[in-house]
């Protein structure tokens, strides 16, 4: 829908530098913590010790003599809201399950209570004074047991789900989902073999270098003004205004730079203890969670139990498969429903000829850390399962992996009936693929890493040590069709520039520049005459915010309408100005040009004639839009690894990305996504993991003990950008956050197949683990594959 | 206590508790592109160059960084005279959410000082302190290297920092 190009891009797909990267760089851009909040209470917040327990006495009367302490909250004497922390759209798609704070503690990290002080050292040295008396309750760590009747029950007859999905907190199920296409036991039967595994996924967090933070206070009129790290202003202005019982009007979010989210910080966790503290008090608040705060008490990736089963022809056609998901929501469920949706959802339409079809996910509570929105969401853990599963299947029938996949992926020009089945909260929507370039990401990918040279060769560089390759494949959305809006705004000034007002939340990715590129293509302008501004919900129009793929694509096509309308005002002037008609003029370089007599007038003349001539206005426009559908980016990923027979200790050599994203708006943007999302998925392959004693308490929550990459464990990284053209993206433009996660793990585990014909099934692949398997010297750690040991050589 | 500072060649007196970071006492007095990631001396996100050696602020008595010169980012260049290190990290795509910026920045400086021509093994070392989960490091990784090549060339330095070689 977006504006067709009547000539060559002159800033699409063109290297811009973001447009705050030399602000960051020199260290004048500012922070949720930079903005000095004079007066300030500190707050500082008590988690449970107990996994599960009822509290039957909060004492606050010694913590209360602490000089500098203003405020206490705990349960006892803030409002019973149920809500979910979920930043999502209204009404949510998560259970209602979550108070503010409540009687009972549900996790090792739980809030309990709440200090506001005159200083930080004031606000901790008063949590240590209040005292709380608990009844431990039995804990639920297994989420295999949760659903079984006598297991521990988390959440009361209270909690529900605000939308009509299945919800049933008497069973722990915080979320399910499922259909069936066709008649799977007939294709079962009809099958020339069946093959069955079990995948494990673990529980890794995000680990965005800013911890949650924000600060409120009351402007002069006693409105509330939030400045949060947060990738959802506008759910979170919702979701404050409920928690305190106030008009949203009355709350304004402000979201400044961000240290990063990866879905994180797509959770309302801290903007309504800051907001809670200021309403009550009158006065300024700052929370800042400390590391070990995020680590235990925000929000990770979920765990998830992928059992896939298969039935195959010899020729390699499925004839039936089923994907079984269950994933832990941990002691909450934000987005318990709609990450598992988004398992089967992103993952099965990839292979879209398959007659017969299940899918069940179900999302039960723990009591563990709680699950959030991840990168990827969902999607990454299925395809975890899936590329192995495809690897097997493909080998079996005596079929090179990448011949195989691009025999069986969806095409353009196809549908899959799983896109209607599996919605976010509610029915999906029909769509037709109109851009996919999976084969030529295949080709140019296994070009680079040498796939045909090293495949199958388990080259062994010294004793000890041998070689593989793997790959995956993947693909995920661009927002969620008929649920995600943006909307923007712009408007003229003297010079020729526009304000470009956007709802949209950017949270390091470049989404202003981005953004700002779509707008002076529109225009014919330089991208430095676009000047954004983002995310305040009092002065920018709406967006649901950062999160599911969907800023490029949707709020890109919002800003493409709202620049389209803008340069038809021009057109309008311009004409007069030039005394031609509109349909000879052109927009180029920042001026109107008549095509027939070359005449030019600059949009600066334009503008004050319009601002200071008669009948004057103002050259401005608005547009929202809504994505009917959500067309994905899909990628093949790489990995060459070698594996230390000794040790166990897998090292990856080599990872190569290549993406098709339809037209890349800023190839380098694209790229420095790609490549973030690969190395994270890496250490989610290979070591990064919560670790949880037998109480469940996280027992690495330091970055001492929760490492994640340095520069130097990077391996070769390389991205290819694949272009193509999404014809109703911006520009031909698709997102591409967070697919890049999704085929590091599968594609280290198919290598480490290769190198060493030992298929793991568990995540992380720890050198403990890797050695065990080897030295197992059985395919396999655990859910059996129903092939000798020896078939591993037969590639 | 007091104690009298000199933070990018500006002297300042300034009041804090004895036991404080010199993260924290930076922090309360403005100095904010002093990041702070962890508290930990992980994540680098907090580095100074304290008589041009990186620490992790946070891991510093301010105490004893009174009286002697502290560096940030905002010490080697503006945004006008970025330095060559600030703007080969714009100009490399180094710089997505950019709150390990200003560290790396930092630890680039002093790598580049101490190894003008580094090898991908002294970049590695020189910025293992500093943590980046935005970009997989793979442009941070080109910005040192484009640093190193424009120092050498000596153009584009700007700012106050000493352009080395």
């Amino acid at each position: 829908m977006s504006a067709a190009p009547k000539r060559a891009f002159t800033v699409v797909g063109r290297n811009v530098a973001k447009s705050d990267a030399l602000a960051l760089a020199v260290g004048t851009e500012r922070f949720t913590g930079d903005f000095s909040v004079s007066g300030a209470l500190s707050v500082a917040v008590l988690l449970s010790p107990h996994p599960h327990a009822d509290i039957i006495r909060i004492d606050t009367s010694e913590a209360e003599k602490i000089p500098g302490v203003v405020d206490i909250l705990h349960h006892g004497n803030v409002p019973e809201v149920l809500h979910t922390t979920a930043g999502q759209g209204y009404p949510e798609p998560s259970p209602y399950d979550t108070l503010l704070f409540d009687r009972k503690v549900r996790f090792v990290g739980d809030r309990v209570a709440l200090v506001a002080a005159e200083t930080k050292e004031a606000s901790l040295a008063a949590l240590g004074k209040i005292v709380v008396d608990y009844v431990p309750l039995e804990p639920l760590f297994d989420p295999e047991r949760a659903m079984e009747e006598d297991a521990p029950r988390l959440h009361g007859d209270d909690a529900y789900a605000p939308l009509p999905v299945a919800y049933d907190a008497a069973r722990n199920l915080a979320g399910e989902i499922a259909f069936t296409i066709g008649d799977l036991e007939k294709g079962f039967a009809e099958a020339d073999f069946v093959e069955e595994q079990v995948y494990h996924t673990h529980i890794t967090a995000h680990c965005a270098l800013e911890p949650h933070c924000a600060s409120a206070c009351l402007d002069e009129r006693g409105r509330l003004v939030v400045i949060s790290s947060t990738q959802v202003p506008f759910h979170a202005r919702r979701t404050t205004a409920r928690l305190l019982g106030i008009p949203t009007g009355m709350v304004r979010v402000v979201k400044p730079r961000l240290g990063g989210g990866f879905g994180s910080k797509q959770e309302i966790l801290v903007e309504p203890l800051v907001a809670m503290v200021t309403w009550r008090t009158g006065r300024p608040a700052t929370y800042v969670c400390s590391r070990k705060e995020v680590f235990l008490s925000t929000r990770t990736r979920h765990a998830m139990r992928v059992r896939l089963k298969t039935g195959m022809m010899r020729d390699g056609t499925i004839t039936a498969l089923s994907m079984d998901a269950l994933m832990n929501a941990g002691a909450y469920g934000p987005h318990a429903l709609t990450v598992v949706s988004v398992a089967g959802g992103k993952s099965l339409p990839l292979f879209n000829k398959i007659p017969n079809l299940r899918f069940l996910g179900r999302s039960v509570y723990t009591n563990l850390p709680v699950g959030g929105a991840y990168r990827g969401y969902g999607a990454t853990q299925a395809f975890f399962g899936l590329n192995q599963h495809v690897d097997i299947l493909a080998r079996r029938v005596g079929q090179d992996f990448l011949d195989y996949v691009k025999r069986w992926h969806i095409r353009e020009g196809e549908t899959s009936p799983v896109f209607r089945a599996l919605g976010e909260g509610k029915e999906g929507v029909d769509q037709i693929i109109r851009s996919c370039k999976l084969d030529e990401c295949i080709d140019r990918g296994a070009e680079a890493i040498g796939w045909r040279e090293k495949r199958g060769k388990r080259l062994s560089p010294a004793p000890g040590r041998v070689r593989g390759v793997g790959a995956a494949v993947s693909m995920q959305g661009s927002g969620i069709p008929g649920i995600d809006m943006a909307a923007a705004s712009m408007k003229m000034n003297e010079d020729g520039s526009f304000n470009l007002l956007v709802g949209a939340a950017d949270i390091g990715t470049g989404a202003d520049t981005i953004l700002a590129q779509i707008a002076a293509e529109v225009l014919g302008l330089s991208v430095e005459k676009i000047l954004v501004l983002s995310g305040d919900t009092d002065v920018t129009p709406f967006d649901v915010g950062a999160y599911a793929s969907s800023t490029t694509y949707v709020s890109g096509n919002a800003v493409a309408k709202c620049a389209e309308s803008c340069a038809a005002q021009i057109l309008d002037v311009a004409a007069d100005m030039l005394g031609a008609r509109k349909e000879d003029l052109c927009l180029e370089n920042g001026s109107v040009r008549d095509l027939r007599t070359d005449k030019r007038v600059a949009f600066g003349d334009v503008a004050v004639k319009t601002l200071y001539g008669h009948d004057q206005f103002q050259i401005q426009a608005q547009a929202s839009y809504v994505g009917s559908e959500s067309p994905p980016p899909f990628m093949a990923q790489f990995a060459e690894v070698e594996v230390d027979l000794e040790t166990g200790k897998v090292a990856v050599l080599d990872f190569v990305s290549a993406v098709d994203c339809g037209q890349p708006i800023n190839p380098r943007l694209v790229e420095g996504q790609v490549e973030g999302a690969a190395l994270n998925g890496i250490a989610y392959a290979l070591w990064e993991e919560y670790r949880f004693d037998g109480s469940g308490r996280m027992r690495n929550p330091s970055f001492w003990d929760y490492k994640i990459p340095t520069l130097g464990d990077v391996p070769r990284l390389r991205t290819i950008v694949v272009s193509s053209h999404e014809e109703t993206g911006p520009f031909g433009a698709k997102s591409v956050s967070e697919i890049g996660i999704n085929g590091p793990a599968p594609a280290i585990a198919n290598a480490i197949y290769d190198a060493t014909g030992v298929r793991l099934f568990d995540l992380p692949f720890t050198p403990e683990k890797v050695l065990q398997a080897l030295r197992a010297n059985v395919p396999g750690q655990c859910g059996a594959e129903s092939r000798p040991a020896t078939e591993g050589k037969e590639a | 206590m007091q104690g009298r500072f000199r933070v990018n060649g500006k002297e300042a007196l300034w009041t804090f508790e004895a036991g404080a970071t010199l993260l924290d006492v930076l922090r309360e007095n403005g100095v904010t592109e002093v990041k702070e990631g962890c508290r930990e001396g992980h994540c680098g996100c907090c580095a100074v160059l304290l008589e041009g050696v990186l620490v992790d602020s946070c891991q510093v008595f301010a105490a004893t960084a009174m009286e002697r010169e502290i560096t940030t980012s905002r010490g080697l260049g503006d945004l006008r005279a970025p330095s060559a290190v600030q703007q080969s990290f714009v100009d490399a795509g180094a710089v997505q959410c950019g709150f390990c910026t200003p560290g790396m920045v930092l630890a680039t400086h002093a790598l580049l000082e101490e190894r003008p021509e580094p090898t991908e093994e002294e970049i590695a070392a020189g910025l293992d302190g500093n943590l980046c989960r935005c970009t997989g490091y793979v442009k941070i990784a080109e910005a040192v290297r484009l640093a190193s090549e424009r120092r050498r060339a000596g153009g584009n330095c700007g700012g106050g920092g000493g352009c080395g070689a």
